[in-house]
């Protein structure tokens, strides 16, 4: 199955250059947030880390 | 008479972005289950690897050139199902394989009711806070062009342990972008809820998979 994975490297990389001038886009628009805005939002995407390893435990 | 006329426009917003939020989950329940018939059919129907990557090329052709210029017309929605539909078609042969495996149904129903939860969780947050997540921005778009290039790397050099990294990483991304997006939502960064959901849905479908990827990687090491 090489041309599988062929054409799957050949729609990343494409997903990739569309995405690069998005990401420079993001980047420039981005407000930058405080240190408060920054735990606020790390610390759901924590629980998440916390939660699926609590289900490969499970698994 | 300032102050009423104040109270007047904020609760005209409020009820915009109400009607917004309604539209984007109704489409997005909508979405999910539609996708759950085509990846039942595509199931049933024994559908081989390339026609699932032909379908999810499909997809993503669909999101690059007739999303955005169907995003503000009654199409959209046309485009929307079409894209959850492709996508959930496309999903088939991962699922078969899953379930062929001796806990896959297991497998398979965990990845489903984490993915549930994690969603539902993030999107709680994000609503019942109202913070603005536009911040992150240029962290996740940065985040997912490493992320993309790591699993193009991957595909070629096919490290278990590099895959188990980037799924970990996906999840976290994707949770990352729910945040950002019910953020937008609510704080009106998006207006659009056909596009509010595709974004919403992606990040749904890739939670899952990625998921699904984590659970069968650690569970086969046992």
């Amino acid at each position: 199955m090489d041309w599988m994975k062929i054409l799957s490297a050949v729609a990343l990389g494409l997903m990739l250059i569309a995405l690069i001038p998005r990401a420079k886009d993001a980047v420039s628009a981005t407000p930058k947030g405080s240190a408060g805005d920054w735990q606020a939002a790390v610390l759901p995407v924590l629980a998440v880390v916390v939660f699926v390893v609590f289900l490969v435990s499970m698994a | 008479m300032p102050i009423n006329v104040l109270t007047a426009r904020d609760a005209s917003a409020a009820v915009t972005t109400n009607k917004l939020i309604r539209n984007t989950y109704t489409l997005l329940a909508m979405t999910l289950l539609f996708s759950a018939v085509t990846g039942a059919i595509s199931m049933a129907l024994n559908v081989g690897h390339g026609l699932s990557l032909g379908a999810s090329l499909l997809a993503l052709g669909l999101i690059w050139f007739a999303l955005p210029r169907t995003a503000n017309s009654a199409a959209g929605i046309g485009v929307v199902f079409a894209i959850t539909g492709l996508l959930g078609f496309g999903l088939g042969p991962l699922l078969n394989a899953y379930l062929k495996l001796p806990n896959g149904p297991q497998l398979v129903m965990t990845a489903l009711g984490g993915t549930g939860v994690i969603f539902l969780g993030l999107s709680g947050y994000a609503l019942a806070t109202k913070r603005d997540f536009s911040f992150m921005g240029g962290f996740l778009f940065v985040g997912m062009l490493v992320v993309l290039g790591a699993s193009l790397l991957n595909i070629f050099l096919a490290v278990p342990a590099m895959t188990l990294a980037i799924s970990a990483g996906v999840i976290m991304l994707m949770s990352g972008f729910i945040l950002f997006d019910t953020g937008r939502l609510v704080n009106g960064g998006e207006t659009n809820y056909v596009l509010a959901t595709v974004s919403l849905y992606l990040s749904i479908f890739n939670i899952f998979i990625n998921l699904l990827q984590i659970l069968g990687l650690t569970s086969r090491d046992d």
